[in-house]
């Protein structure tokens, strides 16, 4: 039986957006329960028991990253909503916000409760204007109906709900760079400890969750646990640290694929099954030669690899779960937003694009980071001119490896995200690109002087 | 008398209550300066600071973070076109697009037509990928540009 989606469910009524159909599909009517019935700490463990990951990219249990508030804290507190979406190829955050804000409206009203906060800034992305207005509408719609506003839902307390755009800086969507924006200054991420949850915007003890975890949220309190847990992939009795992969989830598809749409399934479908059916298979009748498993900074799949130890299965064949990307080298399931490249594209064109956009938006706050990503994109571009050296592919290899939080020299995890997909790629690929630079074939896109463009 | 009008002052000020430090309130009275004046000028940051009781390199500092708004002389035209140069758009042809955007409309990316009317510019990813190659008109999608389809806006943004 095919799977119904439930985030997704009311994206294709009339008028998605208004609160009046909203509650007529028993919108906030499990809320205005939970806000008199259940204490934070109840509301708390309940998101924690449902097993449900931040969908952002880094996928840090919802329901833990709660608890970190310090106890008995005085206020305030604040909720941060991380809607800068702009991990290359991601787009569910925004089919979100334009079709069905008040399930994310709601998740928000929820999670202020659970962490005791009485306002939430929601940091949208500059280029998300559609969705900025039909949000500002959705959210006069609950001042309105007195669900925000000085008593909120009846409780005697108050709740506000602000919009806040950004400029068009990728960083913003790592959390602390969001908060340094949101407080007005650069967005230069900060060093942790302390976590937002002890020391946050304006120097308060602040949660900042993604838009599509607080839609999960909002279906957990409505249909349960034990249906959140019904679908994706337990965790790993292999590995103590996994917490699993539960869940429904929003892939989004791009690139070389016949159908780039968004679509929702229960979490750990393949790749191959994701493109193939989902995706309506590779454009052109072409076949697929790479795919990026979830944003540019998780790498590259090579879809004809073998998989180690699955007899007749390829990289192709990765389950789509928090753990699946991992198993072939990718960082992660990231944002879940899958790319297809077919087989009639360059590598070398592919990773010069994914290079440019690292380096344009490298904060610039860590050394390693802000000339690592610039050099990869001079070596990049050097190769995309026919110019490649023998030594250029192990140099960009050596300096992926060397920037990030991982080997420990960068404050934020963009630089692990800058060198993933150059070291996946060359990796995976290093036969075409030595033949590449063997040749020294000049791009196409050599003569647009894209790099010469700030 | 000052450069900002008692409006666009009295707009900005709206802002304030939002948040506990007025320095929140920063990138909020730049959109606002910025959409209506097409330009924040040294003298906009200085006003702009006295409300936010700022100095004035503060309210500069995170400006121009962004590269995001047209300063130092330099104007937006009245739209702007933003052609996006993201993976997916560029897996779909947004390369060749944003070359003839460049040639039809005589600029070069940061740079705004003689007429004024439109100002040109790349992307990264607006995460319009479903619709790629995607276009931003200042900040509202533009799914499935085509050549044509480019030309056919080209021609609406400069009514």
């Amino acid at each position: 039986m095919p799977y119904e989606p439930v985030i997704l469910e009311r994206i294709a009524k009339p008028q998605p957006d208004r609160l009046e159909g909203y509650r007529a599909d028993s919108g906030y009517a499990a809320t205005e329960k939970t806000v008199k019935d259940k204490t934070p700490e109840q509301l708390t463990d309940l998101v924690k028991s449902s097993g449900l990951r931040g969908r952002g990219g880094a996928g840090f249990p919802t329901g833990l990253k709660w608890t970190f508030i310090p106890k008995g804290h005085p206020g305030p507190i604040y909720l941060c909503v991380n809607a800068d979406e702009s991990e290359p190829c991601t787009y569910n955050n925004r089919i979100l916000m334009e079709k069905d804000p008040h399930q994310v409206l709601e998740g928000i009203v929820l999670t202020c409760h659970a962490i005791r906060s009485r306002c939430a800034y929601f940091y949208i992305r500059y280029e998300y204007g559609d969705a900025y207005r039909t949000l500002q509408g959705a959210i006069d719609e609950l001042y309105a109906a007195e669900i925000l506003g000085k008593d909120s839902l009846g409780t005697g307390q108050p709740l506000d709900i602000f919009l806040h755009r950004g400029a068009g800086a990728y960083i913003c969507g790592e959390e602390t760079g969001l908060i340094e924006s949101l407080e007005g200054k650069r967005a230069w991420p900060r060093i942790k400890p302390p976590f937002p949850a002890v020391e946050g915007a304006f120097q308060k003890p602040t949660i900042v969750n993604n838009v599509e975890t607080l839609a999960c949220v909002t279906q957990i309190v409505r249909r349960g646990v034990d249906w959140f847990k019904s679908m994706g992939v337990p965790p790993d009795p292999k590995n103590p640290r996994d917490a699993g992969s539960y869940g429904p989830k929003l892939y989004t598809l791009a690139g070389h694929v016949n159908k780039p749409v968004c679509v929702e399934l229960p979490m750990g479908i393949s790749m191959r099954e994701l493109v193939e059916v989902h995706g309506g298979g590779v454009w052109k009748g072409r076949k697929a030669k790479s795919v990026n498993p979830g944003g540019l900074s998780m790498g590259f799949v090579d879809v004809n690899a073998p998989l180690k130890g699955e007899d007749g299965k390829t990289e192709y064949d990765i389950p789509l779960d928090f753990n699946g990307p991992g198993k072939v080298g990718c960082l992660g399931l990231g944002t879940a937003a899958i790319t297809v490249v077919d087989d009639q594209t360059s590598m070398v064109d592919v990773l010069h694009n994914v290079c440019q956009f690292f380096s344009h938006e490298s904060c610039g706050q860590c050394t390693p980071c802000r000339e690592g990503t610039g050099w990869m994109l001079k070596i990049m571009d050097r190769m995309r001119r026919g110019l490649g050296r023998r030594e250029d592919l192990d140099v960009l290899v050596d300096v992926a490896d060397r920037m990030g939080i991982i080997p420990g020299t960068t404050i934020c995890g963009l630089s692990d995200g800058a060198g993933w997909p150059v070291k996946t790629a060359i990796r995976k690929f290093r036969g075409e690109f030595e033949a590449a630079i063997k040749e020294g074939a000049r791009s196409k896109y050599a003569k647009l002087q894209m790099a010469g463009m700030h | 008398m000052g450069l900002l009008s008692e409006d666009l002052k009295s707009r900005i000020k709206a802002y304030l209550p939002r948040y506990p430090r007025k320095q929140a309130a920063t990138l909020p009275a730049l959109h606002l300066v910025h959409d209506e004046m097409r330009t924040v000028s040294n003298e906009a940051i200085v006003e702009i600071a006295e409300i936010l009781e700022l100095h004035p390199s503060e309210v500069h500092d995170a400006m121009t973070f962004y590269e995001f708004f047209k300063t130092g002389g330099e104007n937006l035209g009245k739209n702007r076109l933003w052609v996006c140069r993201g993976l997916a758009c560029f897996l779909r042809g947004s390369y060749e697009l944003l070359d003839h955007c460049k040639s039809k409309l005589g600029v070069e990316c940061g740079y705004t037509t003689a007429d004024g009317k439109i100002t040109l510019e790349f992307a990264e990813c607006i995460g319009a990928c479903d619709g790629a190659p995607a276009c931003l008109v200042n900040d509202v999608h533009v799914m499935g540009v085509t050549p044509e389809k480019a030309d056919a806006l080209m021609t609406e943004l400069r009514k």
